[in-house]
């Protein structure tokens, strides 16, 4: 039985004049792998933007419709604190550059000027370490610049400090398309591993990678959501015969 | 191609280069001729003692500097806690709200403000303050030199932070942080090195400004730490000293100078060096 954790109803989302999603209906599984799968500027990245609120950082950009995480409309809550329950890792790995990586790993509790005691700090950040798959390889060097690292390194550190927060969902845009094919394999197993804690979005355009992690998949279009079931299923007969393209390769 | 035709290219390129290399080196022998001739007459007069010790009164021979070194210090570094902190506020505010029509009046003015001749700032700063106080005195001539300063430290900060990547910004957004947090722990903490380098390029350049000290530190012959009171800096000792008509006075302005070049060029070499080191 899948719990259903976030739901999004009749969403549109604009730039400006400029309409990028088409009324898009979706639910998100709790502690399941979703991708969203589509071409460029198909607006994946503008929904998960919507999902943490990130969106409406843009100059220009608005939304209607509704998110709902846990029955919560999440435009009626405070952004930050949205934010907080929504962690986000981005397409190109970015540790803050000034920071250590023990400190990167709890940017958001400094960030929010939450205060912790040492014991507190260094259990969140091993765990969230040990998580990402990233705690044998910097346990020597926590204090060192997190941008000495290697780029998937980099990206796992991403990783890890988003889950520091303890989100409920993680939203993951395109986090592989900057990393070489060891890296990317690395952190596919490692979204796998991360199903059991943390339900999680991920964006790509790899109908592969889809493919690999992924327990759901919902295809979208030029703005609109064209198809969403099980990825084994949606791969093997697709319903729609604009998804049955996108799959083989005619568009894309 | 044929083979006329690189030929004539490769000694275009040539000729590019030298155009380059020369005209580059007469730049800076206007500069190397300003050092050597100021060093060549001052150097010989600086010693510890010249340092070290009050001036003579008018007529005797010998004396120092010292009052004038303190007060040229005192004065700037005031301005500069004048200026710093409201320089980074005005440059973090142009670089955020880029979109803002008030921004751009906001740019526009700042440069205005580099624009204006230093000397207006004196008088402005003499209506202002040393007229309602009735007396000449050091804050006075903080506050002009700190107007000279601000547009340097706002530009400085505006450009740096241009710098600093969106994704950075984002990442630190979708931690869920305040804004005013990323701010102060992402983008000032990013953009320090820059400036650092421009408010050290901002001293080092009041340093040397006495237009606008002319009415409003004004100048003394002792040592004075009060800053309601007239107050002796390097510059206009050195105004004061070359425009007198006693030989002492003159190789006195000359040290004086040399001091003055020392300390600004080596803030620069230092802002430069740190600008290098901690580049990312």
């Amino acid at each position: 039985m899948e719990n259903v954790i976030l739901k999004i109803i009749n969403l549109n989302a604009y730039y400006g004049s400029q309409k990028v999603l088409k009324n898009v209906n979706l639910e998100i599984y709790e502690n399941r792998v979703t991708t969203i799968l589509g071409p460029s500027g198909c607006g994946k990245t503008t929904l998960i933007r919507c999902i943490n609120r990130l969106h409406e950082l843009s100059p220009g950009a608005r939304i209607e419709g509704q998110i709902l995480l846990k029955g919560e409309d999440l435009y009626q809550i405070e952004p930050m604190i949205v934010r907080q329950k929504i962690g986000m890792v981005f397409q190109k790995p970015n540790p803050f550059p000034t920071m250590t990586i023990y400190d990167n790993v709890i940017a958001g509790y400094i960030l929010s000027g939450i205060k912790l005691s040492k014991e507190e700090k260094d259990k969140i950040v091993e765990e969230s370490l040990i998580k990402s798959g990233l705690w044998d390889e910097v346990k020597e060097s926590l204090f060192k610049k997190g941008t000495f690292l290697s780029g998937g390194q980099q990206q796992r550190l991403c990783i890890a400090r988003a889950l520091a927060m303890k989100p409920e969902i993680l939203l993951l845009d395109e986090p592989t398309s900057a990393l070489d094919p060891v890296a990317t394999s690395i952190i596919e197993e490692l979204i796998i591993e991360l199903k059991k804690s943390v339900t999680t979005v991920l964006v790509t355009h790899n109908i592969g990678q889809a493919g690999r992690v992924s327990d759901y998949t919902a295809f979208f279009y030029l703005g609109e959501l064209i198809e969403f079931g099980k990825t084994t299923e949606m791969f093997t007969v697709p319903k729609s015969k604009k998804t049955e393209e996108y799959l083989i390769g005619k568009i894309g | 191609m044929n083979e006329k035709t690189i030929k004539r290219r490769i000694f275009n390129n040539k000729l590019y280069k030298i155009f380059v290399f020369l005209f580059s080196f007469l730049s800076i022998i206007p500069l190397f001729l300003i050092i050597y001739f100021v060093l060549i007459r001052g150097i010989k007069y600086i010693n510890l003692k010249f340092i070290f010790s009050m001036p003579k009164p008018m007529g005797e021979i010998g004396g120092g500097i010292f009052n004038a070194i303190v007060g040229s210090f005192i004065i700037v570094g005031v301005a500069a806690l004048i200026a710093i902190p409201i320089g980074i506020i005005v440059g973090v505010f142009l670089s955020e709200y880029k979109e803002k029509k008030y921004t751009e009046i906001v740019k526009i003015l700042v440069d205005t403000l580099q624009g204006i001749p230093s000397i207006v700032i004196g008088i402005i700063a003499y209506l202002w303050i040393v007229k309602p106080l009735r007396q000449f005195s050091a804050i006075s001539g903080s506050i002009a030199l700190s107007f000279i300063m601000l547009p340097l430290v706002i530009k400085s900060t505006e450009e740096v932070l241009n710098l600093v990547p969106v994704e950075i910004k984002e990442a630190a957004y979708a931690l869920g942080a305040p804004y005013h947090r990323i701010v102060l722990k992402i983008l000032l903490p990013s953009g320090s090195v820059g400036i650092l380098t421009g408010t050290l390029i901002g001293i080092s350049r009041i340093l040397g400004e006495t237009a606008p000290l002319l009415f409003t530190a004004f100048g003394n012959q002792f040592l004075n730490l009060n800053l309601l009171k007239p107050m002796n800096t390097i510059p206009y000792l050195i105004y004061v000293y070359a425009t007198s008509p006693y030989k002492d006075w003159h190789n006195q302005a000359f040290a004086a100078s040399t001091i003055l070049i020392i300390i600004v060029l080596s803030i620069n070499l230092f802002g430069r060096f740190m600008e290098k080191k901690w580049k990312m």
